[in-house]
Formats: structure tokens, sequence, C-alpha cells
């Protein structure tokens, strides 16, 4: 059963309905004992980093995401979702977050238009989340912010927006996007499919 | 590269799909579920809902629609007509729309904008701008489907949305809009130049070339058409074969089993 992450940040249902066109069974989840019936979560996210932090501890949520991450429970983060895995958000103010990644969450600031809103290409590594997709496969973003400074093991997959950002994380049992799967189409079916198959 | 996106638009009407030619002469073109899956399967990046019923009903009813499209839908989708208060973008998104689109509201409530954008985010938020020329080489912002002359400039007023937060425009031309002539490139290309959040153009498109000038002569991010497709008279695999072929930035489409 996947647990999809309730911290009042953003629309649950897209991801939900997703899931369950894959005919895997879904369960809202919103207290720390109910992450023990799920063999995977996802944390999703619309919206900004601090108040998002904020739901997490004030929930007692990231300390519950850090213990399931410590057991090896796959964990997806989109969009917003994959954006608190990272040491600190940088937005009116500095806001830790998970730490799950080094890196910091930063606007964009090359001169393109923000939100980055709309399909654009994947270069992936073919593997893990990717496996069995199109290299340069398009999924739709939209998002002000991305992830800076990120160790090198960490990418699984970068986009070119006025430069390349990393757009797809993955160490160990820890997965994240920046796009959001749930409304890319088929490749996006096909990357939840990829991992729902993990562990 | 970001794609340049092909947006559907779909006017719903008592649960209907309709579409006017020139704001008027509204006629039923069928279910919007229906209509939704067929361009999500054909290649559709996003859709546009603009909801055009009067009554009083009709928060409800399209309430429940956004429910059913958010379970059937794999792509984006937007839903406008009639939101007032932070209270109606809540409803939407909350049962599945991706962004919710401000237009008359937008221009009586700007704080409605930036509330939206801070509550839910700035991508979530969409301004629908209607302009119209008026004399000399200005543009005017129009309200209530075309009827009142807001005595705003397009451009500043495009501007004035974007500092309150808002993360997109939907530009409609009304000279331009069910003529099937082509975008009005003038406007939409002085105001896609002037702001730095993506830019929808919309009215006019009639032939799969005016796309390609929408795209190649302004700055626009996506460009939004209802009878063209809704009518089947031009088939969005076609378009974007067309807009590869100019060497425009377009999603291509992917066999379902990869």
């Amino acid at each position: 059963m996947i647990g999809i992450i309730d911290y009042e940040a953003g629309n649950l249902n897209s991801i939900a309905t997703a899931v369950r066109r894959l005919s895997v069974e879904v369960r809202i989840i919103r207290k720390n004992e109910e992450f023990e019936a799920c063999d995977k979560l996802v944390l999703p996210g619309v919206g900004a980093f601090a108040p998002a932090m904020r739901q997490l501890r004030k929930k007692g949520l990231d300390a519950a995401i850090h213990s399931a991450v410590l057991k090896g429970t796959p964990l997806l983060g989109i969009c917003l979702g994959m954006q608190v895995f990272f040491d600190r958000g940088y937005e009116a103010r500095v806001t830790p977050g998970l730490g799950l990644f080094k890196g910091k969450i930063r606007q964009f600031d090359t001169g393109v238009k923000v939100p980055h809103m709309g399909w654009n290409q994947v270069r992936h590594n073919g593997t893990g989340l990717f496996a069995g997709l199109p290299q340069d496969c398009d999924f739709y973003f939209a998002h002000s912010y991305y992830a800076d400074g990120v160790d090198a093991d960490v990418p699984c997959g970068k986009t070119d927006y006025g430069g390349w950002f990393v757009s797809a994380v993955e160490k160990s049992n820890v997965f994240g996007v920046q796009f959001h799967p749930e409304k890319s189409g088929a490749a996006g079916e096909r990357l939840l499919r990829n991992f729902i198959r993990q562990g | 590269m970001l794609a340049k996106r092909i947006i559907p638009c779909l006017d719903i009407k008592n649960g209907k799909v309709v579409k006017g030619v020139r704001f008027q002469n509204l006629r039923v073109m069928g279910d919007p579920v229906e209509h939704a899956r067929y361009y999500a399967q054909a290649g559709a990046d996003e859709l546009v809902f603009l909801d055009i019923t009067a009554t009083n009903e009709r928060r409800d009813t399209v309430v429940a629609l956004v429910g059913k499209l958010s379970t059937t839908l794999n792509i984006p989708f937007t839903v406008g007509g009639g939101i007032r208060t932070v209270e109606d973008i809540r409803r939407l998104l909350l049962h599945g729309a991706d962004k919710v689109s401000i237009n008359s509201a937008a221009v009586a409530t700007p704080q409605l904008i930036s509330e939206g954008a801070e509550v839910y985010g700035s991508q979530c938020v969409v301004v629908a701008i209607d302009v119209k020329k008026t004399d000399g080489n200005q543009w005017n912002v129009f309200i209530h489907s075309g009827q009142t002359d807001t005595g705003m400039e397009a451009v500043a007023w495009a501007k004035k949305v974007e500092e309150l937060g808002a993360g997109e425009i939907l530009l409609t031309s009304m000279d331009c809009d069910g003529r099937q002539e082509g975008y009005d490139l003038p406007i939409t290309s002085r105001l896609a130049a002037a702001v730095n959040i993506p830019v929808i153009a919309s009215g006019g498109a009639g032939t799969i070339r005016h796309f390609a000038d929408v795209f190649k002569l302004t700055n626009a991010d996506a460009a939004l058409a209802a009878s063209l497709f809704h009518t089947r008279s031009l088939e969005i695999a076609a378009l974007k074969d067309f807009l590869y072929q100019k060497k425009i930035p377009v999603r291509r489409m992917y066999a379902e089993a990869y």
C-alpha cells in the first residue's frame, strides 16, 4: 500500500488518483502511527517551503519520515515534497529542511520566466525511476525554486531552463522529482509505476 | 528546452461544452469529460475550462465537474469563471484543479491575486485578461465577458498582476476571438515582452500556421484554441508535427506502452 502524506500543503487528490489509476491501494496518512501500514510513501506538496516545513514539524511528520527512511521504506517527494528533502530553503528567509540531502532551495534568477511552467525535458540515467523511459522525455513542471549545490551522486535527472538544474534525485530508498509525474501523461504514469516497483 | 504548450479551451455552460463566436450565440457541443479524455490522449499539453453559467447553482455544478475531471485527466487543467473569493479558489483546487483563472474579480479585488498566490502559490493563479483595441495604438482591459471597458491599459494591468503574484496570464483578444484569422500578434507580442511570467495567447486561431506565427513572432509560452479543436478541424498531433518541423519546441507524444 502506498501512503500519501497529508500535511495540508496542496492537493493530494491528483497524486492519489494517479496512483489509484495504476491499480495500487492508496492511504492518505496524517499521523505517525499510520506510516506502519504503508510499504511506500509519497510526499507531495504545492506552495511555499517555510509553511510546508512548519506543518511537517507541527504534526511530528518530520520525525516519522526520518524513521521510515532509516527503515528503508521507499519515499518519493514530488515538487515541494522533493524540495523539503534538502538542508535549507531560501525564500523570504532561510528555513531548515528535512536534511535528507545536501543542498539549498533557491529561486531561478537567470533571466528566465518564473514560474518555470509547462513541459520540459529530463535528461536522466535510464534506471530506477526512469527505467524504460526515452531519453529527454518531457514532464510537467510548475515551480519557481530549484535545488542548488546538490552532491554529485544524488541527481538522476537534470533539466535545462536557462542552465541545467537538478530535476530528479535518488539515493538508496529516497527519490525526488521536481516535476509532477501525476500530471505528466503516460510518461508520468510509467515513472510512478517504476517507483511502486522499488524496494 | 521548455516546450510551447497547446491548450484546448472548453467553455462550459450548465455542464456542457459550448463555444461562442465573438462572445455571443453560444451553441452546445458536448460533454466536458468526454472532450477532456479525448484531448489528453490526443496530445494536449493542458486544458482550460471556463464556466460561463450564470445561475446560482453554478458553483456546485463546477465543483462536481472538477472532481470528475481530476479523476479522468493525467495532464494539468485550469478552471475559470465566476471566481470571486479565496474560498472559491480553495474549493476548486481541493477538488483537483491545478490552477484557477481569475478575470473580472481580479480587477474588482486585486488582493484576490495576492491572497491566492500567498496561500496556494503563484503557480496556480492564472489571471485572464480580455483585451480590445481602443483608439490609437492602445489595448484596454474588458471585464464581465467583454461587456465592460475598465479603461485600464492592458500592459500596465499585466505588470500589475505579475507584481501581485499571478503565475501566468491568459491573454484573450476580443478583436480576434471567434474570427479564426490568427492570434492578435501586436498585443501578444507587446504584453509577453513586458512581463516575466508565462503568457497564454488566446483568440483567433483558425489554421495550423497561426500557431507557428504566435510562437515565432511573439514571446507567448502557450497557445489556446477552442472551436478549431472541438470540431476536429485540426488534430493536435498534426499541429505538433508541423510546429516541430518549424523548429518550435513542443512536447512530443510517446507511445503509451514503453
